[in-house]
C-alpha cells in the first residue's frame, strides 16, 4: 500500500516531514475519542483519547491486542456500535463532523466517503442473495443507475479484486466461495463508490498465509484504484510493517505510541511496544534463543491501575509511572510519540527492546544494559543414536463423502491424508505445519486414536498401534498426551484446576495425588494456592499452562500439541514458547507440534514437515527448509508470511500462489501442487507432463531434508 | 432437482398408503356400524341389516381383509366408499374440504404474517416495552386451550352485540341460511360469520409465530452482515428488513407450509364451536357414529395433507435458501 512516494511522519495535530500528502488536508480526523459501555462503577471505558489524523492516500496502521480498543475505535467512527455505547470526542471526515450526526448523514457518508472490510469474510455476506446483488446494492445506494448498470459494475469490482471468471461467479452465492473470495468481495463492495478512507478490521487474521498474501496484495490495488486512506488494523506487526506509512500501537484502550513505521520499528521509545516487538517470534531468525514475554496480562478495561495502565507489567516501571498516565508526547524526530514517563531516557540512552526487556525489574539504569543470557540447549546424542517415540509409515485417511438425504450414497471420497511418512527421535520437536485443509489434524487424531489406520503403519514408543488390546492402549496413552487449541473449551468449566490436572492421575489409578498436583502447577508457572479456583478465573495463556500441566501429569514421553498458542495473543504466546521449551529441555519429551504459523514452528521446532492436501511436500531439519527451502509451496508459504521489519519487508520478493487449495476430494493427477505451482508454469512440456502423470516421491536431497518435487531447486526466500 | 422431488414423491406415496390402509384396518376392526342398526324399536330385521351393511361394505361378517380389498379397489378408481347414511363419502368430504380451506385460509395468513411482525418487532426492540407485553400475550394465549378461548371469544361477541344493538358478530355456522340478498349482503354475511373463528384460529398462530420469529430473528441481528449492509449506507430499518428479516424468515415460512397441512384436519374445535361443517368436525362425527369409509378417508386425506405440506416447505426452504439447494 505504500503507493504515496513520500511518507508522511506527522500527525494531525503537527504536520511533520514534508511530504506531498502533507499539503492536503485530512480526510478522517479522530479526536480525543472516547467509547464507554455501561455506566457506573461497572463501567468499561473500551476506548480512551483515540487521536489521530489520516491524509489522502495515507496507510495508518492501528496494532493491538485483543481487548485494546482497536476494532471499537472503527467501528465509533463509522457510528456502528450498539446505542447502549456512549461515544465522546469528534470524528470528522472531509471536515464535517459526524460523530452524533443523524442517520440520514451518517448514511450518506458510509459506503460512499468511508466504507469498512470486516474481520471475518465467512459471516460479512448476507447469505441469501448472490455475491453480485450485493455488491450492485452498495453501488445502488450512492449512486443513480440501474439495475444492469449496478450489475456490470458489479462484475467490475468483481474482476477488479481478482475474483477469476467474474461474470459468471457474480451470479454465486456467498457459501459458494472460499474465504479468500469472499474477503475479496467485501473488499470490492467496500470500493464500489471510490471512497476517500477504507477501514480494514483485521482484513486477513481469518485466513491462511499465501491467501492473506493475496488479499493485502488486493488491497494495494484497491488502494491504487481509488487513492483511498486505508487504516489497517491488525494484532499481527509483520502485516504492518510490509504495509503501512504509520503506526499507531494501542493498549488499555489508549494509543501509547504514534509515529512512522521505521520509527516504531527501528526506534522504539515505548516499553509495551517493545515487548510486542520482542516476544514475536521471528522467521528470519532460528531459535536457540528463549522469546521475551511481557509478565501479567493486559488489565481489565473496567478496573484500570491509577498510572500508566502497562505500569504493571513493565520492565523498567518506576514509581512515578504508578501515580498519572502519561501523555502521548514528542520524542525523537518529528510526528513520533510515546506515552511513557521515560520515553526520554530511553530516546537518550539509545535501549533497544532486547536490553529492557532482559534487564529485569530495576531497569537497565541501574544493572546497565546487559546482554540477553544466552538460552543454552542440553547436550544431545546424534539424532541416529536417540531412540524413535513415533514412526508414521505410509499413513493414509480416507473419508467417504456421502450424498443425499434420504437416499444416501457415496459419491466420492476425500483423501485427507494420503500417504504421509515421519518419524520423532526423544527430546526431538518435529513442527507438522500447512494452511487449514492440508491434513494435519487428521494425521494428529490418526495418532491419537492408537488403532490400525486406513493403510499404513503407525508405531508409538515401539508399539505397532494396529496390534494394541485395550490394556496395552491404556498403557501407552500413559506416555502420550495431548494439548488442545482452544484452552476454555478444552477445560471442563465445572471443575477446579485441581481435579483438571488429578484426573488422568486419577483415571491411571495413582493414589493422593495432591503433592504430584502442585508439583505440577508449578511445573508451569502458575501459583499452587490457585489450585483450587475456576478455568474462567484464568487468562487465555494461564488456562493453557493449566492444559499443560494435565498434559504433563502422567509423565508422558510424548506430546502432541494442536495449535497450542494459536489462540494467544502474541505477548502471552511467547511466555508458553518458552515453557514448553524449557519443559522439554528439564524432562526430555518429545513434541508432535502442529501448527499453521510457521515462525512459530522455526522457534519450537527442530524439524519441520510441511503439509500440502495430505502430503507431505518438504520435511527436514528446521534450518535447512527455512533457509533453503525447495519445494515451491514451501518457498511460497514462507515468502508470504510478513516479517516485523519494515526494511525487510520493502525489499522482499514475494511468491504470490494463485487460486485456493483444491477440493482434497479431487486432488489433482500427479503432483498436488501443480496447478497452483509456480515453477510448474516455467516448465517446458515433457517436464510438465511429468508432473501431471507423476507423483513425486518424498526425496533425500541434503543431511535429513526431503523434497517431493521433481525440480527442487534452493531458493532464499526469507 | 427433478430426480429428487421424483424420488420425494414416490416415497410419500408408499407412506400414505401404508398409513391409509393401516388406519382403514383400526377403523374396521375397532368401530361397530353393526350397532348404528342394533336396538331399534321396532328392530330391524337381522337380514336387512346385514343386507344394508353389505351394500355398504361394512359387514363385520365378511372377513376384514376381504372388505379392506373391496374398499381399496374402490379408493384406486377415487371412490372411497358410502357413508353410513348411505351418501358418497368423496362427495361429503369434498364439500367439507371447501369449508374447512374457507375457515383457515385467511385466520392462517393473518396469523403467521401478523406473528411474524410481532416477533421481528419484538427481536428489534429487545427487553422493550413491545417485546415484554408480546411475550406475555403469547404465554397468555399459549397456555389458555383453544376451547376456553373460542368461547371467550363468542362471550365476547355477543356481549359487543349487546352493546351495539346490531348483529356484528355471528356466532355460529358459515353463513345464515335462506338470506335474500344480492353478492354484497352474503359477503358482509359471510365476513360476518368468519370474523371469531378467524380470530381465535389466528391469535393462536400468533403467538407461536411470534416465539418463533424472535428468537430467529435475535440470531440474526448480531450477524456481522447486517453491520456490512448498514456500512454499505443502508439505514438501519432498510438493512433489518431486507438482509435480517428475509434471512430470518426461511424456517418461518416452511413452518407455514407444515401448520397449513396439519390444520385441514385439525380444527376440530373451532369447526365444532363455531358450527362450521369441515373436515376436522366430520372427523370426530364419523367415529361416534361408526362411520368406518368415512374415517379411512379422512386419514388418507390427513396423511396426503400432512406430507404435501411437508413437500412444499421443503422445497420452499431449497427456495428461499441457497446454502440448502441440492446440486
Amino acid at each position: 500500500m505504500r503507493e504515496c512516494d513520500e511518507r508522511q511522519a506527522g500527525t494531525g495535530a503537527r504536520p511533520g516531514a514534508s511530504g506531498r500528502a502533507d499539503l492536503a488536508d485530512p480526510v478522517l480526523e479522530v479526536t480525543d475519542l472516547d467509547v464507554t459501555f455501561g455506566s457506573g462503577p461497572e463501567a468499561v471505558r473500551a476506548v480512551r483519547g483515540v487521536s489521530y489524523a489520516l491524509r489522502p492516500g495515507e496507510v495508518l496502521g492501528i496494532v493491538g491486542e485483543s481487548g485494546s480498543g482497536k476494532s471499537v475505535t472503527s467501528l465509533a467512527v463509522m457510528g456502528l456500535l450498539p446505542p447502549h455505547a456512549r461515544v465522546t470526542g469528534s470524528v470528522r471526515l472531509r471536515g464535517q463532523e459526524i460523530l452524533g450526526a443523524t442517520e440520514k448523514t451518517l448514511t450518506a457518508f458510509r459506503g460512499k466517503t468511508i466504507s469498512m472490510v470486516f474481520q471475518d469474510p465467512l459471516s460479512a455476506l448476507t447469505p441469501v442473495y448472490r455475491v453480485g446483488d450485493q455488491i450492485a446494492e452498495a453501488v445502488r445506494i450512492h449512486q443513480k443507475v440501474t439495475g444492469q448498470q449496478a450489475a456490470r459494475r458489479a462484475v467490475e469490482l468483481l474482476d477488479l479484486v481478482g475474483i477469476p471468471n467474474a461474470a459468471q461467479r457474480a451470479k454465486a452465492f456467498p457459501h459458494e466461495f472460499s474465504g479468500g473470495m469472499r474477503q475479496r468481495a467485501v473488499i470490492a463492495m467496500a470500493i464500489a463508490n471510490d471512497p476517500d478512507v477504507i477501514l480494514c478490521d483485521e482484513p486477513t487474521t481469518a485466513l491462511d498465509v499465501t491467501i492473506q498474501a493475496q488479499v493485502l496484495e488486493v488491497l494495494k490495488r484497491a488502494q491504487r484504484e481509488t487513492g483511498a486512506a486505508i487504516v489497517l488494523i491488525t494484532h499481527d506487526l509483520g502485516v504492518v510493517a510490509g504495509s503501512v506509512d504509520r503506526v499507531l500501537v494501542m493498549y488499555a484502550g489508549r494509543p501509547v505510541e504514534v509515529g512512522s513505521v521505521d520509527d516504531v520499528y527501528y526506534r522504539v521509545r515505548m516499553p509495551y511496544t517493545m515487548g510486542l516487538l520482542a516476544s514475536i517470534p521471528r522467521l528470519d531468525r532460528g531459535g536457540g534463543q528463549p522469546l521475551v514475554p511481557i509478565e501479567g496480562n493486559p488489565p481489565s478495561p473496567s478496573a484500570l491501575p491509577p498510572g500508566c495502565p502497562f505500569e504493571p507489567r513493565c520492565p523498567i516501571a518506576v514509581p512515578a509511572c504508578a501515580e498519572a498516565e502519561p501523555a502521548l508526547e514528542p520524542v525523537g524526530s518529528p510526528g513520533h510519540l510515546a506515552a511513557c514517563v521515560r520515553a526520554g531516557e530511553i530516546e537518550a540512552e539509545g535501549w533497544s527492546p532486547a536490553q529492557v526487556y532482559h534487564a529485569g525489574t530495576g531497569g537497565p539504569d541501574e544493572r546497565g544494559p546487559g546482554t540477553p543470557p544466552v538460552h543454552l540447549r542440553p547436550v544431545r546424542l546424534p539424532r541416529d543414536e536417540r531412540d524413535v517415540v513415533l514412526e508414521v509409515k505410509d499413513l493414509t485417511k480416507h473419508h467417504p463423502l456421502m450424498k443425499g438425504a434420504i437416499f444416501r450414497r457415496r459419491i466420492g471420497t476425500v483423501h485427507a491424508v494420503d500417504g504421509i511418512s515421519f518419524d520423532i527421535r526423544r527430546m526431538e520437536t518435529l513442527g507438522l505445519v500447512g494452511e487449514s485443509g492440508c491434513g494435519k489434524t487428521t494425521t494428529l487424531m490418526e495418532i491419537l486414536e492408537l488403532t490400525r489406520p486406513q493403510h499404513g503403519t503407525i508405531a508409538v514408543l515401539g508399539h505397532d498401534t494396529a496390534g494394541l488390546n485395550a490394556r496395552e492402549r491404556m498403557a501407552i496413552r500413559r506416555d502420550m498426551q495431548v494439548v488442545f487449541q482452544d484452552p476454555l473449551a478444552s477445560l471442563d468449566p465445572r471443575m477446579t484446576v485441581y481435579d483438571i490436572v488429578a484426573e488422568p492421575l486419577r483415571t491411571h489409578g495413582i493414589r493422593d495425588p495432591g503433592p504430584r498436583i502442585r508439583e505440577l502447577i508449578r511445573l508451569v508457572g502458575l501459583d499452587a494456592a490457585h489450585a483450587a479456583r475456576y478455568p474462567q478465573d484464568f487468562s487465555g495463556g494461564q488456562r493453557q499452562r493449566i492444559g499443560i500441566a494435565r498434559a504433563l501429569a502422567l509423565e508422558p514421553r510424548l506430546l502432541v500439541l494442536d495449535e497450542p498458542v494459536s489462540a494467544l495473543d502474541v505477548s502471552i504466546q511467547a511466555g508458553v514458547i518458552n515453557l514448553l521449551e524449557d519443559l522439554k529441555n528439564r524432562l526430555g519429551l518429545s513434541y508432535l507440534f502442529v501448527a499453521h504459523d510457521l515462525a512459530v514452528v522455526r522457534h519450537i521446532a527442530d524439524r519441520v514437515a510441511v503439509m500440502y492436501l495430505g502430503k507431505i511436500a518438504e520435511i527436514g531439519q528446521v534450518g535447512q527448509v527455512y533457509d533453503a527451502p525447495m519445494h515451491p509451496y514451501t518457498q511460497a508459504l514462507l515468502s508470504a508470511i510478513p516479517l516485523p521489519d519494515p526494511g525487510k519487508e520493502r525489499s522482499r520478493r514475494r511468491i504470490l500462489l494463485e487460486g485456493d487449495l483444491p477440493s482434497p476430494a479431487s486432488p489433482p493427477s500427479g503432483c498436488r501442487f501443480r496447478t497452483r505451482c509456480p515453477k510448474f508454469k516455467t516448465l517446458d512440456e515433457t517436464d510438465q507432463a511429468r508432473c501431471v502423470n507423476e507423483e513425486p516421491r518424498v526425496r533425500r536431497l541434503g543431511e535429513d531434508h526431503g523434497v517431493s518435487c521433481h525440480f527442487a531447486e534452493k531458493l532464499d526466500v526469507v | 432437482m427433478a430426480g429428487f422431488l421424483l424420488r420425494r414423491l414416490l416415497n410419500y406415496l408408499v407412506l400414505i398408503v401404508v398409513a391409509t390402509s393401516l388406519a382403514y384396518m383400526l377403523a374396521a376392526g375397532a368401530l361397530d356400524p353393526r350397532s348404528n342398526y342394533e336396538g331399534r324399536n321396532p328392530p330391524i330385521p337381522q337380514a336387512v341389516i346385514d343386507a344394508r351393511l353389505t351394500e355398504l361394505n361394512l359387514n363385520d361378517r365378511t372377513p376384514l381383509f376381504d372388505r379392506y380389498l373391496t374398499w381399496a379397489g374402490g379408493v384406486v378408481h377415487g371412490d372411497f366408499g358410502k357413508t353410513v347414511a348411505g351418501g358418497s363419502v368423496g362427495e361429503d368430504l369434498g364439500r367439507r374440504a371447501g369449508v374447512t380451506l374457507r375457515l383457515i385460509t385467511i385466520g392462517l395468513i393473518l396469523g403467521s404474517v401478523a406473528g411474524v411482525f410481532v416477533g421481528a418487532y419484538a427481536a428489534v426492540k429487545q427487553y422493550g416495552v413491545f417485546d415484554r407485553l408480546s411475550t406475555g400475550a403469547s404465554f397468555v394465549v399459549l397456555a389458555v386451550p383453544t376451547v376456553v378461548l373460542a368461547n371467550i371469544l363468542i362471550i365476547a361477541g355477543v356481549w359487543f352485540n349487546g352493546l351495539v344493538g346490531a348483529q356484528v358478530f355471528l356466532v355460529s355456522g358459515e353463513a345464515t341460511p335462506g338470506l335474500q340478498g344480492g353478492f354484497a349482503t352474503q359477503a358482509v354475511d359471510r365476513l360476518q360469520h368468519l370474523i371469531l373463528p378467524t380470530l381465535s384460529l389466528s391469535l393462536g398462530l400468533i403467538a407461536v409465530y411470534s416465539r418463533y420469529q424472535r428468537n430467529m430473528m435475535l440470531d440474526v441481528l448480531g450477524a456481522d452482515f447486517i453491520r456490512t449492509a448498514m456500512a454499505k449506507g443502508l439505514r438501519r430499518r432498510t438493512a433489518l428488513i431486507r438482509h435480517a428479516l428475509r434471512t430470518a424468515l426461511i424456517p418461518a415460512v416452511t413452518y407455514f407450509a407444515f401448520t397449513f397441512g396439519s390444520l385441514l384436519v385439525g380444527t376440530t374445535f373451532t369447526e365444532k364451536i363455531f358450527g362450521w361443517h369441515g373436515m376436522g368436525e366430520q372427523l370426530v362425527n364419523s367415529i361416534s357414529t361408526n362411520d368406518v369409509n368415512t374415517v379411512a378417508a379422512i386419514s388418507c386425506f390427513a396423511a396426503f395433507a400432512v406430507l404435501a405440506a411437508s413437500l412444499a416447505s421443503d422445497v420452499l426452504h431449497a427456495v428461499l435458501d441457497p446454502r440448502v439447494r441440492v446440486g
